[in-house]
């Protein structure tokens, strides 16, 4: 729950202003510059030409947290526009009068902070200092009590919640539908089924296949994406008596693809044939990666390159390398940015959701085919959606944008 | 029992992680994230596999004498003085091995980064091969891709307004060249984006209901 409250203790911060002074006008006869950089929170120092404070500040529980930060707000010293002042102190105590703690010093001009430091549900006091390089001014009057506290849900996530709904929903209903026979129609996917050919290809020349599930960790879900593949690239490669190898980047990927391979193998009834150095582990730097990889390349020249999941700027250093060894090379990614690379240095190329849709595609399993049909009907969903907002912006009413603007 | 334990625990977590989106309240965000911490430490028990599953098949090729197995030499070398270089530097330097005038800091700057910086600049003459072949005009669609890649690239630069500098301001290069970029590229570039999006939620809600499940074993 938001809140916003500006309690002055107008009494108790000019009593503390007052001892404030003395101490440090002590200190900065001792020493000014070193006083000025070591000055407690709590202390103030104002000297005879006095800077004009920071004023009214306020502050307010941050929505949709776990209650970790209060956001303030104030008006800048008058001295700021002028050129005067050099930033601002941002100090919090537990009580009024103190102590205080220096939370966070902010440059001229900046008149807003989120405090991310706080416990939640704690009362916290608020000051703003005003210095410059001999001054430090704090505001006469402290702001609070503030209070952070956590909310169950995250207002801005509505229209997320309501599309996910509708996703899971569309994607369960069809699984469901294809078990009970209604198997949906999947059209040929070219890419999809160059795979195959390519392996054929490297079994016929009797050299062997290179599969490279994308650059990136578990946690990218192109990599998972790749590795469900790999399997069925194993089943194939196992099924041909073609040597593959796998170079991986991370090392969680490389224990999942050792697996897959290990399936792959198992699941076309040759288990005897797999080879625990096929797949390997190489190094998450990304040109280090790309070293070993071309050398694969130009030193082993597998027949078929296939390359799933996340790429970056390797994209075209691999494919390109592949290109001048004359191997068939299939490519598949969501990353926009590298399909060019990729459309124009490999034969086949899976564009976006081809490359989420070719485990589905490869094992014909009717639960997976289902999820495929649910995903394009959220894609109608989606394509009404657009075309109703823009005529409702068209028309003036905004409040359809508005939700589903998400936080 | 082997494979139900794994796919509980996976749709478990996956769920709640989704949960976790929506909810920001600390009964739910502390949990996510400790798990996403976990997470780190599982990665880093990871390594061990995988620098053992270097050596393992370096040294079996030097053993063997494998072509180029003198090159596993040197990458094995390379690894070992790496890591204990940097299990020294982080001892001393309160596990600080890249601060400034550490050993790992002088071989990250002088060894690794011009490596990987020299390895980096090839990329523009393997795009400058890949443009040679994307650009040859032999259907339709390889005639507007040359057209359009023409007309961004003279657009970007300030040569090509000198061209079109008497035509009116519609047909100037700039001009033209931000609508490609803003409405056709744009827009094909989100359909296939939203397309991705969609992928991903319906991999990860195969995944989390145990449809996609390979990645446990290969044993049913």
């Amino acid at each position: 729950m938001a809140m916003m409250r500006r309690a002055p203790h107008c009494g108790t911060g000019l009593i503390a202003l007052g001892l404030g002074v003395v101490s440090i006008v002590i200190a900065l006869f001792a020493n000014p510059a070193l006083a000025l950089a070591q000055a407690p929170a709590d202390t103030a120092v104002v000297a005879a030409a006095s800077l004009a404070p920071a004023s009214g500040l306020l502050g307010t529980d941050v929505d949709n947290d776990a209650g970790r930060s209060l956001a303030l707000t104030w008006k800048a010293s008058p001295d700021d526009s002028v050129g005067k002042v050099v930033g601002y102190y941002v100090d919090r105590a537990e009580d009024p009068t103190g102590p205080w703690q220096r939370v966070d010093s902010l440059a001229a001009g900046v008149t807003a902070y989120t405090d991310q430091s706080v416990r939640r549900n704690t009362d916290y006091f608020y000051r703003i200092s005003t210095y410059n390089l001999t001054q430090v001014v704090p505001a006469g009057s402290v702001t609070g009590p503030l209070r952070a506290t956590s909310q169950w849900f995250n207002n801005g996530r509505y229209s997320v919640l309501v599309g996910t709904i509708l996703f899971f929903g569309f994607v369960l209903y069809f699984m469901a539908s294809a078990q009970s026979g209604k198997k949906p129609f999947v059209r040929r996917i070219p890419g999809i089924d160059a795979i195959e050919e390519a392996i054929g290809r490297a079994t016929e020349m009797g050299r062997s296949v290179l599969y490279i599930p994308g650059i990136l960790d578990i946690d990218e879900i192109q990599t998972v994406a790749g590795l469900v593949i790999l399997e069925n690239v194993a089943k194939l490669t196992a099924k041909y008596e073609t040597p593959i190898t796998v170079p991986v980047t991370y090392p969680i990927p490389f224990t999942i693809a050792e697996e897959m391979v290990k399936a792959g193998y198992l699941h076309a009834g040759k288990p005897d044939q797999y080879d625990p150095n096929s797949v390997r582990f190489i190094t998450p730097e990304q040109f280090a990666y790309v070293a070993a990889v071309t050398g694969i390349m130009l030193r082993d020249k597998p027949a078929a390159h296939i390359f799933m999941g996340a790429f970056y700027a390797e994209s075209l250093l691999l494919a390109e390398t592949g290109f001048s060894t004359g191997a068939i090379q299939v490519a598949g990614t969501a990353n926009v940015h590298q399909l060019p690379f990729f459309v124009v240095a490999c034969d086949y190329t899976l564009i976006g959701e081809e490359l989420f849709a070719a485990s589905a595609y490869l094992s014909g399993d009717p639960k997976r085919v289902g999820s495929l049909k649910g995903a394009d009907y959220m894609k109608i969903l989606i394509i009404l959606s657009v075309l109703v907002g823009c005529v409702l912006e068209t028309m003036g009413i905004h409040g359809f944008t508005k939700w589903m603007e998400t936080q | 029992m082997k494979r139900e334990l794994p796919l509980l625990m996976t749709a478990v977590i996956g769920l709640f992680m989704i949960l976790s989106f929506f909810v920001p309240h600390q009964w739910v965000s502390v949990p996510a994230d400790f798990l996403q911490a976990t997470a780190i430490v599982v990665v880093a028990f990871g390594y061990v596999l995988g620098g053992a599953n270097v050596l393992r098949i370096n040294l079996d090729a030097i053993s063997k004498r494998s072509p180029d197995w003198q090159y596993k030499i040197l990458l094995v070398v390379s690894l070992l003085i790496t890591v204990g270089v940097g299990a020294l530097d982080g001892i001393a330097h309160d596990g600080g091995f890249l601060n400034q005038g550490t050993r790992s800091k002088w071989i990250y700057d002088t060894i690794y980064s011009p490596m990987s910086a020299t390895l980096f600049s090839l990329l523009a003459f393997f795009i400058a091969s890949a443009a040679f072949r994307a650009f040859r005009i032999r259907t339709v669609e390889a005639g507007l891709l040359a057209v359009a890649a023409l007309i961004v690239m003279l657009g970007r630069v300030p040569v090509g307004d000198k061209f079109t500098g008497f035509l009116p301001d519609a047909l100037h290069l700039s001009v033209m060249q931000d609508w490609i970029m803003n409405f056709p590229q744009n827009a094909a570039k989100r359909a296939i984006l939203i397309g991705a999006a969609l992928g991903v939620m319906a991999t990860g809600l195969r995944v989390i209901l145990g449809i996609e499940r390979s990645y446990l074993s290969g044993e049913d």
